[in-house]
């Protein structure tokens, strides 16, 4: 599997995903700068890294959404090419049109940082194969606006299709108010493209990838991508 | 041409930091003060002096960027010449 990491000004996790990515693959990443009209050939997964692209300046993902890489990255997901889209990346992708719906302040005004637990909602997409269905996995999070929301037709539609990918829960997998981090819509983490090939979520899969360091859960998805 | 673009949300959609500072002038004793929504307004020069132009322009800026038609709403106006 041969990745590509986007690279925009003001991101802060590229080499977190790098390291993922070698973890999982056992092979290097192309690094792709944001002012590049296409991605390298043969790229199987982009992923959108998390940070503070632009200084978060108008909304949070809304300037690097417009960068001329991302015409290639939306012809990439066109063509159902993989995308991975973590936290500030899940606003990209979202401002972008590759993902439905906007990320708003979390409910509570607070930049959230701590362990977070979810529930994998499915097993069958290319992100999520290494994991079992309504496994309890526990990932960092760390955001101020990722507070996930849609028109209730949107809403309705990822839960009828079956695209909402990770939800927030407690230790016990229990869904909940006192457990969602942020005050999303149906405490939804993570959510799918129509076509299952683009995944945004608030989550840092990429921070769980060394036992010293948060645990090895988001290994899965990097392995799942990969195999 | 100067005009003012003003982006604010949608009705309906919550706005956790107007309630903040609604909350603060409460405190501060502004009582008859029911309810706060934060926005925000871009000052914009544009050079055209066709005013039906710098609409139309203006308005392909708020749709393509300046504005998430998700959960926001925009109004343009139109403020005249720079003098």
């Amino acid at each position: 599997m041969r990745a590509a990491i986007v690279l925009f000004p003001g991101v802060n996790r590229e080499r977190d995903a790098a390291r993922a990515l070698r973890i999982a693959t056992g092979r290097e990443p192309e690094i792709v700068w944001h002012s590049e009209a296409r991605l390298p050939t043969g790229i199987d997964l982009v992923v959108l890294p998390g940070g503070f692209s632009y200084g978060d300046y108008l909304r949070c993902g809304a300037i690097a959404a417009r960068s001329p890489v991302m015409d290639a990255v939306r012809a990439h997901a066109g063509r159902g090419g993989r995308v991975l889209a973590i936290c500030n990346g899940f606003q990209v992708a979202c401002e972008a049109g590759l993902l439905p719906g906007v990320l708003m302040r979390n409910a509570d005004l607070h930049f959230v940082c701590r362990m977070q637990h979810l529930r994998v909602e499915r097993t069958d997409t290319p992100f999520t194969t290494a994991y079992d269905r309504g496994q309890i996995v526990q990932f960092c999070v760390a955001h101020g606006e990722g507070n996930y929301t849609a028109d209730e037709a949107t809403i309705e539609r990822l839960e009828g299709e079956g695209r909402v990918a990770l939800r927030y829960c407690g230790a016990e997998g229990d869904p909940g108010s006192g457990v969602n981090p942020n005050g999303s819509r149906n405490h939804i983490a993570g959510i799918y493209s129509e076509a299952l090939n683009v995944l945004g979520l608030m989550p840092h899969p990429e921070n769980a990838v060394d036992p010293l360091t948060g645990g090895t859960d988001g290994l899965g998805m990097f392995r799942s991508l990969a195999a | 041409m100067h005009a003012r673009i003003t982006v604010t949300l949608k009705a309906g959609i919550l706005d956790p930091q107007g309630k903040a500072i609604e909350g603060a002038l409460h405190a501060l004793g502004f009582s008859a003060i029911d309810s706060v929504r934060q926005g925000k307004m871009f000052d914009v020069v544009i050079a055209t002096g066709d005013r039906r132009h710098a609409e139309r322009q203006l308005r392909a800026a708020c749709e393509k960027l300046l504005a998430n038609l998700v959960v926001e709403d925009y109004a343009i106006e139109i403020l005249g010449d720079i003098t």
